[in-house]
């Protein structure tokens, strides 16, 4: 006797199936986008016009709104590489792949902003634009990481091979994002200070700095969600293309 | 309007700037390459199913 059919139950994997996940990303993107971009401009415009100066650093503050949700971002949108690589690596899902290979400039372009206005806001508070520091060293180890991803994916004709090969030196950077991340807890001769928002009152920034600060954060998540969805969208289509064009020359 | 930044005003000027252009070249990048990519994809779909 055959099996009766399994029951539809929703569950993630659907969206592996690439029809199903252009349907529901198509519907998602501009609400993704659009609130993303009403956070953004909140919680900018908040931190830059509508804050105080601080007693030490002066107006040098408000490059926190930029700095720190950027790399939050640099960090975690590596994280988000190393799952969806796993989930590829694992269970071989090609929208899985595609969302990693999408994710990577994303991550290019945070790390860079969360360098830039490290040095920037470093040189009038430490002095210098540039220390050796733990967490600035893993920092710049992992924006390199991110350019050998992007530049892997690049060199690599066959797309399962550079998913494979793409998800392997995954794994390898996570060691750094990592780092990014715990380096300035147990090295305590760096120059930067620890977790600014920790849930420990002693170490936190003050709220009138903290609620803009949420804001922005939550405007960098949103913008990643929105380019990420627009440019796995773009992966798959290519995907599409590539499949189409050579089915023609076969005909 | 614009807050006194103080003798910080171009540190604070240019990190905010470097973040709107970098934030703004990845948003033109992707929002490009996307609309291009679809052009391909709906003209080869089209001559697909035109020529058969």
């Amino acid at each position: 006797m055959p099996n009766p059919p399994k029951p539809r139950t929703m569950s993630i994997w659907e969206y592996a199936n690439p029809k199903k996940f252009m349907q529901t990303s198509g519907w998602l993107l501009p609400w993704v986008a659009g609130l993303s971009a009403v956070a953004l401009v909140v919680g900018l415009v908040w931190g830059f016009f509508f804050t105080p100066d601080d007693y030490k650093q002066g107006s040098t503050v408000k490059i926190i709104y930029i700095h720190v949700p950027a790399a939050m971002m640099a960090i975690n949108i590596w994280v988000m590489m190393l799952a969806a690589s796993l989930i590829w690596l694992v269970r071989r899902h090609h929208v899985s792949a595609l969302a990693a290979k999408a994710a990577a400039p994303i991550g290019v372009t945070m790390t860079l902003i969360a360098l830039f206005t490290g040095a920037i806001w470093g040189e009038p508070m430490w002095g210098t634009w540039w220390a050796w520091d733990p967490r600035l060293t893993s920092f710049l180890i992992l924006f390199l990481f991110y350019l050998g991803y992007v530049a892997l994916w690049e060199a690599i004709d066959n797309p399962d091979t550079a998913a494979d090969l793409t998800g392997v030196l995954c794994l390898v950077g996570s060691v750094f994002a990592v780092l990014s991340r715990y380096a300035v807890n147990f090295w305590n001769q760096g120059l930067h200070q620890g977790a600014s928002l920790s849930l420990d009152k002693e170490e936190n920034v003050a709220d009138v700095f903290y609620f803009p600060l949420l804001v922005c954060i939550a405007g960098f998540v949103g913008l990643f969600v929105a380019l990420l969805l627009l440019r796995t969208r773009t992966e798959i289509r290519l995907r599409r293309l590539k499949a189409l064009e050579a089915r023609e020359r076969m005909a | 309007m614009m807050p006194d930044l103080g003798k910080y005003a171009a540190a604070v000027l240019s990190a905010y700037g470097v973040t709107l252009v970098l934030l703004a070249a990845i948003v033109g990048l992707s929002w490009w390459r996307a609309a291009r990519v679809r052009r391909a994809l709906a003209a080869q779909e089209d001559r697909m199913a035109r020529d058969g």
